[in-house]
């Protein structure tokens, strides 16, 4: 990288701070407001001693007031501690950790899968603008477009259980995202994992399929339409030589931009998807948060989306200035 | 493209000799032209129809509890019961009012929330408009499943509040799209002759930007329309949307979601009608979007 | 007389649109002899770029093409890709209207030029590259060596359409067809990039049909010159009789609007042409200049004229081209325009 490239990078990410910081505040505020976390607690049979109480609210930075409590918790993540659970043995930041991991291979395989989808038909889509080809992918891409997540999903792992009892074998795997146990060795690791992960990812990718095939699809289009399409075209190259080197080129400058941000909105959208396919991935870790009224786990998971978002912004932003030269970091 | 191409394909005919077609008409004849919205527009109305009329007219009511209990569809109940004896068929027609109900809610507030904000922002720039973009920039930033699922924790789970929380984030998409269309047209000339005269402000803003914006504005909210019907699914899903007893196409479909492999009915069907639903909205945007924006269907190639 | 490269022969373009269909272009023939250079005149929508666009074959798929384009004999509409592919940027070379959106922007001007000459001819990238050097230095672009890997972006729009010419005469073409090559330039650079298009014709001996707006461009630069008006040729002839004795009242309004310097017409008002030009939609019968026309008479009303010649080498389409004979633009226009003024618009 060069000096400008760090400068600019640099910048950005200083700049990204408030936004961290606003964003926390307004969902530690919303979290903190939707109820109490000792509920749970203080409704067990028999009731616990008030002492129980005051100690468990002190381990909760509840003897705080509520600013206060937001002060602690954002000074303790800059000194790497993520704040109390509300699952006793919980540690946040272990726990957040482990579950990125598997998110991120999730949505990672899936936007890959999903990109090369999107622009071969979105390319196909626009060099037969209005043939049947067309009308067959745009139908498809709606039709993703329109399907609720969950309820495709339910459809895959169904579509899935009926394939294995067709083999008489478990092809693939409709839970988790591996087997508790697996004999053998890194192949058979391999092979469990990716057994594992056909259902969930081909039903991440096709939902962004849709939305991204007519993106390609439109940008494309407004290439082909351009003067220096036709130029080259009049230069008496190949039509291959047109499309690819001159139109796709330049037409994935902008999906390049669009997949990078949408990179980011998957971690946090994956919540549905891995809840269908039971991952312990990050959106379980959201949902299950929720419901234990556990603020600072969700706050976490808010800091680790947050950073994805800014972190892919930044790559959007920096491809973008490597494939257009007429881009320059300002 | 050469140029006379473009003025051949857009050349307006001289008002002497051919009376000038309002924008209106020429919106709705390239909207008519768009098939697959045309057939959308229609089978949507279709299912609106059903699920606002025929709900009434149908023999069970979606709260009845029959006495056939988890029977697959037949005459007497088409889309079969579930297991306490309700029919599917009138349920995912109530379903189907509730789901509608909450998204037009969402598109309708959304809609004109963003709508001025988005006009306000991109007429004032400067120091109105960064605050007013940082704000909405803020509001992306949330994840709308996070904020709706804290928000609809402590509540009822009534209907208007679930598309009250999704319109609370929903507005900021628009008023960007919004403030990039204002954006344009303030430099427009009829803009600055009407400053020129002295129009206030809210006239400008109101006569002559936000009707302007107006294609991108509707396209746009349209689609919100299918978004807000898919999200709505989404957080039902998890808990957080509609509450028992009241119902929604969602909801309905989450609680199918253990029975899809013992009785698949309780799930197609609802999933079924969230497909149609937000499928002929999206198509019906496209239709719209290819009616304001004609330069868009242009082809060379 | 030497001999003909490019023969157009009643070519007729119409394009299916929401509206109807637009006859773009509805009968054009004219013929380029080698090294000659056609003026192509017209305003925007006379069909003067579509019919440039038939010739290359790159008009969009929705567009019907009739009529005949020979190029050195070999036939051109409803060729094969293949067979045209060859011919465009090898045998007729095209440059366009707009230098800033005709270059790519992604990719090194050098590059540009040099997938034309591979396109073509079978030779290293390197071979390629060479020449495309060799190219914008004749094209008096400083530094061409190191220019060569700047992006387009990077360069004015006057040397922009100097890379665009560079690259048409790349394969040493027969037939250089410019399209407008300076309307969107700077008055001060259209002068640099005629001498451009001019080096470039000295260079590989082409032919050239230069297409233009303005009457002013074609003068220095044309041997002869076709006028067009609502998808036809109205007039066509040697650049002097077409300037000095125009047979067509439009060719007469055109050359009447024309501001000029020597001293011909010098402290002479300029007369406008009133009114606009019809829509190709669905012409009305007879002359589509009539309703314009300060000569019309009922016979224009009816009958379309024929291009027809007035003299050895000069045709023009008007009923009344005789009428013309020593009449000058003042003596036609001027008159009539106030009460013409009040009617139109």
């Amino acid at each position: 990288m060069t000096p400008i490239v760090l400068t600019f990078t640099f910048r950005r990410l200083l700049i990204s701070i408030p936004v961290i910081v606003a964003s926390t505040f307004v969902v530690f505020l919303l979290v903190t407001l939707s109820g109490d976390p000792l509920a749970n607690l203080k409704g067990r049979n028999p009731p616990p001693s008030p002492q129980v109480i005051a100690v468990e609210a002190h381990r909760l930075y509840l003897d705080q007031p509520v600013l206060q409590r937001y002060w602690t918790w954002m000074t303790g993540v800059l000194r790497g501690d993520f704040g109390p659970s509300v699952r006793t043995n919980l540690d946040i930041g272990h726990e957040i950790a482990a579950r990125f991991g598997v998110t991120l291979r999730l949505v990672a395989v899936a936007v890959v899968l999903a990109l090369l989808l999107a622009v071969v038909v979105g390319v196909l889509s626009a060099v037969k603008q209005y043939s049947g080809i067309d009308y067959g992918f745009t139908f498809a891409a709606f039709l993703f477009l329109s399907m609720p997540s969950f309820w495709f999903a339910v459809l895959l792992k169904q579509g899935g259980i009926s394939l294995n009892q067709l083999v008489g074998d478990q092809v693939v795997y409709t839970i988790g995202e591996r087997s508790v146990v697996v004999d053998g060795g890194a192949w058979a690791q391999l092979a469990d994992a990716a057994g594992h992960m056909v259902l969930p990812t081909v039903s991440l990718a096709l939902i962004s399929f849709g939305a991204w095939s007519r993106f390609q699809r439109a940008s494309m289009l407004d290439v082909l339409n351009s003067d220096y399409v036709l130029f080259a075209r009049a230069k008496g190259l190949t039509r291959r030589r047109v499309v690819v080197r001159h139109a796709l080129r330049t037409a994935l400058i902008p999906m390049t931009t669009v997949t990078a941000l949408d990179f980011a909105s998957l971690i946090s959208g994956a919540v549905i998807t891995e809840t269908v396919f039971q991952w312990r991935g990050l959106g379980d870790f959201l949902v299950t948060s929720i419901n234990q009224r556990d603020a600072y786990a969700v706050l976490a998971w808010l800091l680790v989306v947050a950073v994805a978002v800014i972190v892919f912004n930044l790559i959007a932003d920096l491809l973008y200035a490597l494939l257009d030269p007429r881009i320059r970091y300002e | 493209m050469s140029d006379e191409t473009k003025t051949a394909t857009r050349h307006k005919p001289p008002a002497a000799t051919v009376r000038q077609r309002s924008q209106r008409e020429l919106v709705l004849r390239r909207f008519l032209r768009h098939k697959a919205a045309v057939v959308s527009l229609v089978l949507f109305a279709a299912v609106v129809l059903l699920a606002f009329a025929g709900g009434a007219l149908w023999r069970y009511d979606y709260a009845d509890i029959t006495s056939a209990v988890s029977v697959p569809p037949s005459l007497e109940h088409p889309f079969g019961t579930d297991n306490l004896g309700h029919d599917t068929f009138a349920q995912v027609l109530r379903g189907t009012q509730r789901s509608i109900e909450i998204a037009l809610l969402i598109a309708l507030l959304a809609g004109l929330v963003g709508t001025l904000w988005g006009a306000f922002s991109g007429y004032y720039r400067g120091i109105t408009d960064s605050v007013m973009m940082r704000i909405a920039d803020l509001v992306l930033t949330l994840p709308l499943l996070a904020v709706a699922a804290v928000l609809t924790r402590g509540t009822s789970g009534s209907w208007w509040f679930v598309a009250l929380v999704i319109a609370s984030l929903q507005w900021a998409y628009v008023s960007r799209v919004v403030r990039g269309v204002v954006l344009s047209l303030r430099e427009k000339e009829y803009v600055e002759a009407s400053r020129a005269l002295g129009a206030t402000d809210r006239w400008i803003i109101f006569r002559h930007l936000i009707p302007n914006a107006l294609g991108p504005i509707i396209v746009n909210v349209t689609i919100l329309v299918a978004a807000a019907i898919l999200v709505e699914t989404a957080l039902s899903f998890l808990g957080l949307g509609v509450q028992p007893p009241d119902t929604s196409l969602g909801l309905l479909v989450s609680e199918a979601d253990t029975a899809v492999s013992t009785r698949p009915w309780l799930f197609y069907f609802p999933g079924a009608f969230i497909v149609v639903i937000a499928l002929t909205i999206n198509f019906i945007g496209d239709g719209l979007r290819d009616a304001f924006d004609p330069t868009q269907r242009k082809v060379r190639t | 007389m030497s001999e003909i490269v490019l023969e157009v022969e009643d070519l007729t373009v119409s394009f299916p649109t929401e509206d109807g269909l637009v006859r773009a272009v509805r009968g054009v023939s004219y013929e380029l002899r080698r090294g000659e250079v056609l003026g192509i005149v017209g305003e925007s929508g006379s069909g003067k770029s579509v019919t440039s666009m038939a010739v290359m074959g790159l008009l969009p798929g929705s567009a019907k093409v009739g009529g005949s384009v020979r190029f050195r004999g070999q036939e051109l509409v409803g060729a094969p890709d293949k067979e045209l592919r060859a011919i465009r940027g090898g045998r007729i070379a095209m440059v366009f209207q707009d230098p800033m959106t005709s270059l790519n922007p992604v990719h090194p001007i050098g590059d540009q030029i040099a997938e034309a000459v591979r396109a073509h001819n079978d030779v290293s990238a390197a071979a390629a590259r060479e020449r495309a050097v060799e190219l914008l230095a004749m094209m008096q672009i400083p530094r061409p060596r190191e220019r060569a890997r700047d992006y387009p972006h990077e360069f004015s729009g006057g040397m922009r359409q100097r890379v665009v010419i560079a690259t048409a005469m790349a394969n040493d073409p027969d037939v250089i067809i410019a399209d407008e090559p300076t309307t969107a330039l700077d008055v001060t650079v259209q002068a640099q990039v005629l001498r451009a298009l001019e080096t470039a014709r000295a260079a590989t001996g082409a032919a050239m049909v230069l297409i233009t707006h303005d009457l002013g461009v074609v003068a220095g630069t044309a041997d002869r010159v076709l006028v067009m008006y609502a998808g036809r040729p109205v007039e066509l002839g040697q650049v002097d009789a077409i300037y000095y004795e125009p047979r067509m009242p439009y060719t007469l309004g055109l050359i009447g609007s024309l501001p000029r310097l020597d001293d011909a017409r010098r402290g002479e008002r300029l007369v406008p042409i009133t009114g606009s030009p019809p829509s190709l939609l669905d012409l009305p019968p007879g002359c589509p200049f009539g309703p314009r026309c300060p000569m019309r008479q009922e016979l224009c009303d009816s009958t379309e004229p024929e291009l027809l010649a007035t003299a050895p080498g000069h045709l023009a389409a008007c009923h009344f081209s005789a009428d013309l004979e020593g009449r000058r633009p003042e003596d036609v226009f001027a008159l009539t325009s106030a009460d013409h003024d009040g009617g139109a618009a």
